[in-house]
């Protein structure tokens, strides 16, 4: 009944099958090349550019509904929001106020304590670059090495006393062993009366003890154990424990002493190296010194 | 080209203007903002307003155009290049080919047939979908029955609106 379908008949060129087979193909295709290759960006930006005024078109109304609720705005909520904003403000004034004067202050003591110690004793200071992840062996790392002149064997302190020793020396940086590295051994003296001995790490946390001490020891808790300066490696005179507990046991010769580093021997990452002190005359090969105790021999051993 | 469709009614020929129009409107439907559930439930104008072309304007607007109307939906919805437009192809094919048929039919019946093809061309969408994604949505397919829903005041208004021009005449 189509009396237009002869005149169709020459006119409609491919039948819809072959269109069909030829646009699906051809979009597979399309779809092919985006999703594997990403060719098509710039065709998408140009075509994009037919779209958009349409798009644009479409979520006019939502921007346009937006716009005008921006413009209502009432007064008393931009009032409200200004006290808001400077309650804020006023509060970030006094931290920041208070930020400036403690960095002021934290400057102030850098200077005081460098110079308090240099007066005592030279050195320089060093940080901990960081801690050995061995939980049984105390030792830490810190940024100075043997090109800022630092050799095995000086003496690492804080503003509260002993830290450690340094132990093994690389170009940029150098191992400190700390005192309560497990039978690490500091010549002390008890300040109260003189009394000396020797204190030793017990590789806990934080703790030394003082071994060899006769039960009848004049040591009482709250001591304050000080370097003796004896082994000539250790500065006399640094404060280096406090005496924590003593059990005193008839059975046994020597009374169990333990102690608390005074030192921040785990808190604190600025460190004060002490230069090495001057040599001492060697001592006398078969002698028995009982007092003067090599501090490395006696803990390693 | 003048072409009078073998309808009940003489309607005027169709201006070209006229397509564009309703086309690009059916465009500017599905960018509106729709959300969540509403996104769900929208209908694709364009689609619905494609078969209503290839059903009635076979020779006017097939599977080509619709290939092209789907590459701009492509770009448009920022989806897989030609995701849109294979979609559309099959719709036109379904369209051309059973446009005699169609219309033929009465506006219940034709809804019957519509809803098939759009069926088609929604699941050839999420197929495309399912295969570059891994899954498949199917709330998505929701779509196809406000689709076929909206076939019934499209075509009604279409016609009415050719009608209305020989009236004026």
């Amino acid at each position: 009944m189509d009396s237009t379908q002869t005149f169709q008949v020459f006119n409609r060129g491919p039948s819809p099958a072959a269109r069909l087979v030829f646009f699906a193909v051809l979009s597979v295709l399309l779809m092919f090349v985006d999703a594997r290759f990403h060719y098509l960006e710039s065709t998408r930006s140009f075509l994009s550019v037919l779209v958009s005024p349409v798009q644009r078109l479409a979520t006019l109304p939502y921007i346009l509904s937006q716009a005008a609720g921006d413009f209502f705005v009432t007064q008393s909520s931009l009032l409200e929001e200004k006290k808001a904003l400077e309650r804020q403000h006023g509060l970030d004034a006094v931290q920041l106020v208070q930020h400036q004067s403690l960095l002021q202050e934290n400057l102030q003591l850098r200077n005081l304590i460098a110079l308090q110690q240099r007066n005592q004793f030279t050195g320089q200071f060093a940080e901990i670059v960081y801690a050995e992840r061995d939980v049984f062996s105390r030792k830490v790392l810190i940024n100075k090495g043997s090109a800022a002149n630092l050799q095995a064997g000086q003496v690492v302190m804080d503003d509260k006393g002993i830290v450690g020793q340094i132990t093994r020396v690389f170009p940029w940086l150098s191992e400190v062993t700390l005192i309560t590295e497990k039978d690490h051994a500091v010549p002390v003296q008890v300040l109260r009366n003189g009394l000396r001995s020797v204190a030793f790490g017990a590789g806990d946390i934080s703790q030394l003890s003082l071994r060899y001490m006769p039960v009848s020891s004049d040591i009482q808790n709250g001591d304050i154990l000080v370097t003796s300066g004896i082994d000539g490696l250790y500065p006399p005179g640094i404060p280096v424990a406090k005496v924590e507990k003593i059990e005193r046991d008839a059975a046994y010769p020597f009374a169990r002493i333990s102690c608390l580093p005074l030192g921040g021997v785990d808190k604190y990452r600025q460190l004060l190296v002490l230069s090495a002190m001057p040599k001492q005359p060697d001592r006398p090969e078969s002698e028995p010194v009982p007092a003067k105790l090599k501090s490395r021999k006696a803990g390693i051993h | 080209m003048p072409y009078i469709d073998q309808q009940p009614e003489i309607l005027r020929p169709v201006s070209t203007l006229f397509i564009v129009t309703s086309i690009v409107s059916a465009l500017l439907l599905n960018a509106l903002p729709w959300e969540g559930l509403w996104l769900v439930l929208r209908p694709d104008f364009v689609a619905v307003v494609l078969l209503y072309w290839c059903t009635h304007k076979p020779l006017r607007v097939g599977v080509g155009l619709s290939w092209a109307i789907g590459i701009l939906a492509d770009v448009g919805d920022a989806s897989l290049f030609g995701q849109h437009a294979l979609s559309y192809t099959v719709l036109a094919f379904g369209g051309v080919v059973l446009s005699r048929r169609l219309r033929m039919f009465d506006l219940r019946e034709q809804t019957t047939q519509v809803f098939v093809i759009l069926l088609s061309t929604y699941a050839v969408y999420a197929v495309v979908h399912w295969q570059v994604n891994g899954q498949i949505v199917w709330e998505y397919f929701l779509g196809c029955l406000t689709s076929t829903l909206l076939w019934i005041p499209i075509s009604f208004m279409f016609q009415s609106m050719r009608q209305m021009r020989v009236d004026r005449e």
